[in-house]
């Protein structure tokens, strides 16, 4: 069993529209809203992954797991129940079904049918080599390879941690208004971080890549120079000082900072802020929001993206939403329950972090187009002020706007030109301010490092993007 | 976790029995059940009720470790996740350390975890309190809106087994409720909304104190109208008590055995010197049963125990699991970490606190000439680097001038460096909250912190 042609030791999973068939997801929908409800669905997951982990030199350790189940959601006006099994037969589902209708019940009743009618598929990303039928030897020799690159790149590197991961989730959305949808999403993930001592003490660097495509990425994706990446940057800071205090202009790499709009509108632009009143967005769609220069997109449809999906986690197809069109708000995310609420067409933006999780309204790829602007000369037409060459994570808070995001990699700029290496620290702004405040953006567009997304306890993958751009005013927080 | 005979036990020493010549195994199994009501406008949101199980096992032989999980308990699912387990060894680096927890005869801190009567507790008894609580909050002040109220409960029980003669099982349950508050102010462009939340947690619904919670969310959202951005300048800061416990989690992943043996601590030589200030003693002990993650056994089935890690300024000890004391020459401290049975034991803190001062936040506040009262943190997971010490994270609070507190302060950083942020503790109060997190909280003042504003 191993050391064969399968990744797998316990063989490949069945296909989950063959566990449960239409008939039974008619019948557990029909059941659902026999109490009165007005609506039901049944989420179903099998997801299997792989993931392994090299640190000090040694391969930890192999992780196969294996994830199985379905939530069932069941509305009735306001309210919605909700109830998760792991248990996929018809019994095990119909008493998923009555939990979820017994907690979202309002007396009533009545027999409705439900007749459901699959849906095309829609399969932005292509997938070449399931990662599950990979050999788990190529998968940790791909560790190695990385962990030799990041040490051979300098004698400063005194540790390193990589981390592979993939998955194919398999997922099955019904609903009683007739949806039936089967999608499958493959993920690949490589991540390494080093660490660098020096006489200043240790400094960190970090580097990752994931796509929704299988293992054929690493044909072209070339891992040692992501190890060395991550290595050169833990080096670097080693002479790298304390960063600067206060409010100065900030430029911010191509293909790093889509962080920077994820938090400062990102979030604030989806419809279960604005339906509660809990976003400075709310009310101003039409109204000039951003700086002319800025057209934001979210896109859950562009092909092998982390963010990237054919149908969103309520079954609906996934496209491209145009938020910001040259500054001005054109159209919030959307989910199934707040459409309904506002009357008008979902998004595609209804996503969860598994069968266990409700869905709610969530980015997928979101990014800023191209601007006019040349990347040489946005830096040299800054006198004095940050250079961003990585972010690392950040957060908002939707309803002040207020938001942070760290940096990673950040130099001064000191009369147009990059110079410095400076410690790590957090930024912080007020998203419509800092919408406003960019007032220099290239024509340089690049996709980020793949991202986790968390909102209300849950987590998703999520894309972004940007070119490098100017803020002319953004408070750094830093020591000097 | 309390303990208690589950019939999990059975499950596990089911696995380990399979267990070939050489090889180790330990299996870990658990169940679990949650319930979330999310109130709205006095209407159910959503109502959550919901059953999950799962098993991880790990196989070790000849120094390669394998693990694999599935979240079922069927009997067809176990035997498949064995056999992956045992096919990732040939995987692993040969490691001379890997090895299982073995008993080490510490006597167990029995705790009280499990509640019957949170287990019976009826259904519309949680929306009501939901609903109870978020006309609490929403009655209190005009300005104040409430974004959600929520009541949540959740038990679980688990045990695990292995060949190196752990055997342990155990359950625990406990609730809670929270609320979210908006409050508005002003109009036009000068209109600003801020936010708050409060809490309260129990074993059972009976020891809610919805009034405070209501009470301290409303205080939350409010206090920050009207907020401005100072200068930037070098203050003293004196953290709440919710932050000071964000704090020592950041702190306590610099303790951390597992980040010591492969040099990621920057205390990793440290041990025996001073690198807190006087009177500075920072103590890990879930077998306190104030605690909110007081347990009984740590995840790899051993006591859990008292530890001092910091004592009067200076490093006495870090934190171990099996593993990582192995590799250092030392025993476990009981400190092993399990997310869950999708994962591996891993090493942290269980519950940390400072061994409090006398002083109310009041009578801190008084002495500090120029400062800030730090009642917000934002951004602790992308500001903070625990490996090099940087620390910088977002922040709003109140501004102290002579000894009073007081116009709002936001869009603010505040920024130092771990190691010397431990040095320049200028005082700890004596108002200790057992919160929701695995540390304590108190007011702690911190001088010479550089605030960035305008």
């Amino acid at each position: 069993m191993s050391g064969g042609g399968h990744g797998r030791a316990a063989g490949l999973a069945p296909r989950l529209v063959d566990v449960i068939a239409s008939d039974v997801l008619e019948r557990v929908l029909a059941g659902a809203v026999s109490t009165g409800a007005d609506f039901a669905e049944v989420y179903a997951e099998d997801k299997r992954s792989t993931s392994a982990g090299l640190d000090d030199g040694r391969v930890e350790q192999v992780t196969s797991g294996r994830d199985r189940g379905a939530g069932i959601r069941v509305v009735a006006g306001e309210t919605t129940g909700f109830a998760y099994t792991s248990d996929l037969s018809e019994p095990g589902l119909v008493a998923a079904a009555g939990a979820a209708a017994a907690a979202a019940s309002r007396g009533g009743g009545g027999v409705r049918t439900v007749g459901l009618t699959a849906s095309e598929p829609h399969r932005p990303n292509t997938v070449e080599r399931d990662p599950d039928s990979v050999e788990k030897a190529a998968k940790v020799e791909l560790l190695q390879r990385m962990n030799e690159a990041a040490r051979s790149f300098g004698p400063e590197i005194v540790q390193v941690s990589a981390g592979y991961g993939d998955s194919r989730k398999q997922v099955l959305v019904a609903n009683t208004d007739g949806v039936l949808t089967n999608d499958e999403i493959v993920r690949t993930l490589l991540r390494i971080s080093a660490v660098a001592n020096g006489d200043t003490g240790m400094q960190t660097g970090y580097q990752s890549m994931g796509h929704t495509v299988g293992f054929e990425i690493f044909d072209t994706v070339d891992v040692e120079e992501l190890a060395r990446e991550a290595a050169r940057q833990a080096i670097t800071k080693l002479r790298a000082r304390p960063a600067p205090s206060g409010a100065m202009p900030v430029v911010i790499k191509h293909g790093t900072g889509g962080v920077l709009f994820h938090e400062a509108c990102g979030h604030g632009l989806e419809a279960d802020h604005i339906q509660k009143g809990a976003s400075v967005y709310a009310g101003k769609v039409g109204q000039q929001v951003a700086s002319p220069l800025v057209t934001l997109v979210d896109d859950g449809t562009m092909p092998g993206e982390w963010g990237t999906l054919g149908f969103d986690d309520e079954g609906h197809i996934t496209q491209r939403n145009v938020l910001i069109e040259d500054g001005v708000l054109t159209d919030y995310m959307w989910d199934f329950l707040r459409a309904r609420k506002d009357g008008r067409a979902q998004s595609g933006n209804g996503r969860r972090q598994s069968y266990q999780h409700l869905p709610m309204v969530r980015m997928t790829n979101t990014f800023v187009l191209d601007g006019p602007d040349d990347a040489d000369d946005i830096v040299a037409s800054t006198p004095n002020g940050v250079y961003v060459a990585k972010l690392g994570g950040g957060s908002v808070n939707t309803a002040s706007g207020d938001f942070v995001f760290g940096m990673t990699e950040a130099y001064l700029i000191e009369n147009g030109e990059i110079t410095e290496p400076l410690r790590d620290g957090n930024l912080i702004g007020n998203g419509p301010k800092v919408l406003q405040d960019i007032d220099m953006l290239a024509d340089d567009f690049a996709m980020g490092s793949p991202g986790t997304c968390g909102k209300d306890g849950q987590g998703v993958p999520v894309g972004d993007g940007q070119p490098t751009l100017r803020v002319k005013s953004l408070t750094v927080g830093g020591t000097a | 976790m309390t303990r208690f005979e589950s019939e999990l036990q059975v499950v596990a020493d089911r696995v380990i029995e399979q267990a070939r010549p050489g090889e180790q195994i330990e299996a870990f199994v658990t169940r679990g059940g949650e319930t979330e009501v999310r109130v709205y406008q006095g209407d159910v949101e959503h109502f959550v009720s919901a059953q999950s199980e799962g098993v991880g096992i790990r196989v070790i032989h000849e120094g390669r470790t394998g693990f694999a999980y599935a979240g079922t308990l069927d009997e067809e699912a176990i035997s498949d996740v064995l056999a992956e387990a045992r096919d990732n060894v040939q995987f692993g680096t040969v490691d001379e350390w890997a090895a299982l927890a073995e008993p080490d005869g510490v006597a167990v801190t029995e705790q009280s975890l499990w509640s019957d009567e949170l287990a019976d507790y009826p259904t519309d008894r949680k929306i009501d309190l939901a609903k109870e609580l978020e006309k609490l909050a929403s009655g209190a002040d005009p300005r104040v809106r409430v974004d959600d109220s929520n009541y949540a409960d959740a038990q679980g029980e688990s045990a695990v087994a292995s060949t190196t003669g752990i055997r342990m099982s155990g359950r625990e349950n406990g609730c809670y409720v929270s609320v979210s508050t908006l409050a508005d102010d002003g109009e036009g462009d000068a209109a600003e909304t801020q936010t708050g939340f409060g809490f309260s947690v129990g074993r059972t619904p009976d020891e809610f104190d919805l009034d405070r919670a209501a009470r301290e969310a409303v205080d939350r959202a409010t206090r920050l109208l009207g907020a401005t951005q100072p200068p930037s300048r070098r203050l003293t800061v004196v953290l709440d008590p919710f932050v000071t416990a964000q704090f020592l989690g950041v702190i306590s992943s610099t303790l951390n055995g597992e980040a010591v043996v492969k040099g990621r601590s920057l205390f990793r030589d440290r041990l025996g010197e001073t690198v807190a200030a006087a009177g500075v003693t920072l103590v890990d002990d879930p077998t306190n049963p104030k605690a909110y993650t007081a347990t009984d056994v740590d995840g790899e089935g051993l006591a859990a125990r008292r530890n001092v890690l910091i004592r009067d300024g200076v490093l006495e000890q870090f934190v171990h699991n099996s593993y990582s004391a192995r590799r250092a020459g030392t025993v476990s401290t009981g400190n092993a970490t399990r997310g869950g049975f999708a994962g591996t034991p891993g090493v942290g803190c269980l519950a940390l606190s400072l061994d409090p001062g006398a002083r109310s936040q009041e009578e801190l506040v008084a002495d500090v000439d120029d400062g800030l009262l730090v009642q917000q943190m934002q951004g602790l997971h992308s500001g903070v680097n625990p490996i090099s010490g940087d620390f910088s994270t977002g922040a709003a609070g109140l501004l102290i001038s002579n000894g009073t507190v007081g116009a709002p302060a936001r869009e603010i950083t505040i920024a130092s460096t771990l190691q010397r942020m431990l040095l320049d503790i200028v005082e700890i109060g004596g108002d200790v909250e057992w919160l929701p997190m695995r540390a304590a909280g108190m007011s702690l003042v911190i001088r010479d912190v550089t605030m960035s504003g305008s």
